[in-house]
């Protein structure tokens, strides 16, 4: 546990019978973090969250929040509060009952509750709902709800399991900034789940990336993108072109390798895979579409190889092309930004160059 | 009509059926408030003329009223205590998984399907018997209890599968310990059918005989009394105004079960669509 931890997940196991959910994960979350639980639909996300809330407790293993083992603590006598998937609001109270409804123990005087309602209600831009019945919202408004209803209490941390997932994207948008805004002002604790990959790196802190119930990186959002671990890390998290390579050599901080469609090229020997690579193993190389370069003609670059433009989509601010390679049977993504107009603008079947830099090369193993 | 879809096209062969099906249903039942109001003893045509005598006989007589009491005190607590085990039994079936549930269930819903007499004979052999107990209007209670649980059971079940168990955990998450999630969450939405298994257990209890027939003390039951009453000629107009009461009252009761169902089914499937 390291000292600044708030949340400190230590080989935490879950089994549903004889189905694992959650595969010895562990991992410390800091006090004010806006950390992010990624992943695809079924990979353990809410499990882990409904172990921080208590409704689920671990097979294996034990979760401390502020320092206090968790596991004999009940959900409500636990230091947090939960925005549901489902949302779980009430619905035979109306907005404002449902919002107050974790009040009650407070004995605050009604005007206090009250107003402290309607400024949650502002905060959720659903001012004059107080009165409506909880069946005559939308998703959306009842997502927002869901939130207000935890956030009135203050909780020092806040786990969120999809909560955006029903806003359209403009609601989103918006909803994402206040919530950072509200997460950096208030200093509550986020525990966001999401299986949207750009939300996660808008909003995060830190991002844990989870498969199959295992956590497979656990990163910033650049170290996840700069440095991905693996192919599943590196494909989940934007996209990314994949070369097969041996090692020719290794020196120090750098790696020759020969790939595919590439030829002998170098690269950085990833520093976030501790294992190493020597001489001699199969490697898989990867690269980034942004940080592959056009040029029309032979590129006057350390590192090139040419082809063909096999596809190619104007999107505005970028153009995304896909390249056939040379001696290699896939095709190659690239996006280049368009700075000065038409200018680097490539028609299809022409033959073009790519070039990159060796620090964009990402060397992951190969399986 | 053309509006229609095919399926909810008027069926005349089904309509007339309705038709016959309610007369046969309900045409022996209309024989007893009319002829209540008979001014003869005999129960035959044709009628004599208009009299509400009965019904003053009836108010004059005290065994009537007290035989009344003790089945409203009978009904009354039947129900509650039917429908605070049925509360538990639904959310133990509907909620929890546990060794042996299935036949748990099919325990709890045998006393719709076996015949009534066989608990009742064996209620009797077990309290007079076995146990020694006195009948009274506790041993009737009882065994009403019996017939009454799985009715509360299955009316209070689609309560607890109608709502989603995160708005209990919800309620946890929000501070509140299980008792009070109970009272604030759980009651509000499973109210209508304790209002329904209220008044559903109230009218099982209320008309029941058979039991009451095997468990009674020297403290009649309504139906008791009136199946006492029959054996004597004179008083058969008293008991068909007392009939004709009681199913007035049978009726209101259940009318409002239905209406309070009604309300609470139209609430819950407006929840379902749009959640
Ligand atoms: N109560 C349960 N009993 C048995 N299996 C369960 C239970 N809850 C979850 N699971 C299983 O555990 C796995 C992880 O479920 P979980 O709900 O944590 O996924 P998730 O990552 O939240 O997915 P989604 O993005 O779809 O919400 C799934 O395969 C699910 O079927
Ligand atoms: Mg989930």
């Amino acid at each position: 546990m390291s000292d600044d931890s708030y949340i400190s997940i230590q080989n935490v196991q879950k089994y549903f019978g004889s189905f694992c959910a959650i595969e010895n994960i562990s991992m410390d979350i800091a006090h004010g973090e806006f950390f992010s639980l990624l992943g695809a639909s079924g990979c353990g996300k809410t499990t882990l969250l409904r172990m921080l809330a208590g409704f689920e407790s671990p097979t294996k293993g034990e979760i401390f929040i502020d320092n206090q083992p968790m596991s004999d603590v009940p959900p409500h006598y636990r230091p947090v509060n939960m925005v549901f998937q489902s949302y779980a609001i009430f619905p035979h109270l109306n907005v404002h009952d449902n919002i107050a409804y974790g009040l009650r123990k407070r004995k605050l005087p009604k005007a206090k509750v009250t107003e402290m309602v309607d400024e949650m209600l502002n905060l959720i831009s659903l001012p004059d709902y107080g009165n409506r019945k909880a069946n005559e919202l939308s998703g959306g408004q009842r997502q927002r709800i869901a939130l207000a209803r935890a956030l009135i209490l203050r909780p020092k941390v806040l786990l969120l399991d999809e909560p955006l997932g029903a806003l359209d994207k403009q609601l989103r948008e918006q909803m994402q900034l206040e919530l950072r805004q509200l997460q950096r002002t208030v200093g509550i604790t986020f525990v966001f789940v999401t299986h949207d990959q750009e939300e996660a790196m808008t909003l995060s802190d830190r991002i844990a990336v989870m498969a199959d119930g295992e956590v497979m990186q656990l990163d910033t959002p650049i170290g996840l993108y700069e440095r991905p671990v693996n192919r599943k890390v590196a494909s989940f998290i934007g996209t990314m072109n994949f070369f097969d390579g041996v090692v020719a050599d290794e020196a120090g901080e750098t790696l020759k390798i020969e790939a595919q469609g590439l030829g002998p090229i170098t690269a950085p020997a990833n520093p976030s895979n501790k294992a190493g690579f020597y001489k001699g193993d199969k490697v898989q190389v990867a690269i980034r579409p942004e940080k592959l370069v056009l040029s029309a003609q032979k590129p006057d670059a350390a590192f090139a190889a040419s082809g063909r433009v096999q596809n190619m989509a104007y999107l505005g601010e970028r153009s995304h092309y896909l390249i056939e390679m040379d001696g290699l049977d896939k095709h190659v993504a690239v996006s280049s930004q368009n700075l000065v107009p038409g200018a680097s603008l490539f028609e299809m079947g022409s033959d073009v160059w790519i070039n990159w830099q060796s620090d964009a090369v990402v060397v992951l193993e190969r399986n | 009509m053309s509006t229609d879809s095919y399926i909810n096209r008027p069926n005349r062969p089904l309509q007339v059926y309705a038709l016959i099906f309610l007369i046969v249903l309900y045409l022996p039942i209309l024989f007893l408030p009319l002829f209540s109001f008979n001014d003869s003893i005999y129960v035959r045509f044709p009628m004599q003329g208009f009299t509400v005598q009965w019904y003053y006989d009836l108010m004059a007589r005290s065994a009537v009223w007290a035989a009344l009491m003790n089945s409203v005190k009978v009904g009354v607590a039947v129900s509650i205590v039917s429908t605070v085990l049925g509360i538990f039994a639904a959310k133990a079936i509907t909620r929890y998984r546990f060794f042996g549930k299935e036949p748990i269930v099919i325990f709890i819903m045998l006393p719709l399907v076996v015949p009534l007499i066989i608990f009742g004979v064996a209620l009797l052999v077990l309290f007079a018997q076995l146990l020694g107990v006195p009948l009274s209007l506790y041993t009737v209670a009882f065994g009403h209890l019996i017939l009454c649980i799985p009715f509360s059971t299955a009316v209070l079940m689609p309560r607890f599968e109608g709502f989603d168990p995160a708005i209990e955990e919800a309620s946890a998450d929000l501070g509140e310990n299980a008792w009070w999630t109970f009272w604030r969450v759980t009651f509000p939405m499973i109210l209508p059918g304790v209002v329904a298994s209220l008044l559903l257990c109230f009218t099982v209890s209320f008309d029941e005989f058979i039991m009451a027939f095997f468990l009674t003390g020297t403290d009649a039951t309504l139906p008791m009394y009136i199946w006492g009453q029959l054996r004597f000629p004179q008083q058969f107009p008293s008991v068909l105004a007392l009939s004709s009461l009681v199913i007035i009252g049978s009726f209101i009761i259940v009318l409002l079960g239905l209406w309070i169902n009604r309300d609470a089914d139209m609430t819950k499937t407006k929840a379902g669509t749009d959640a």
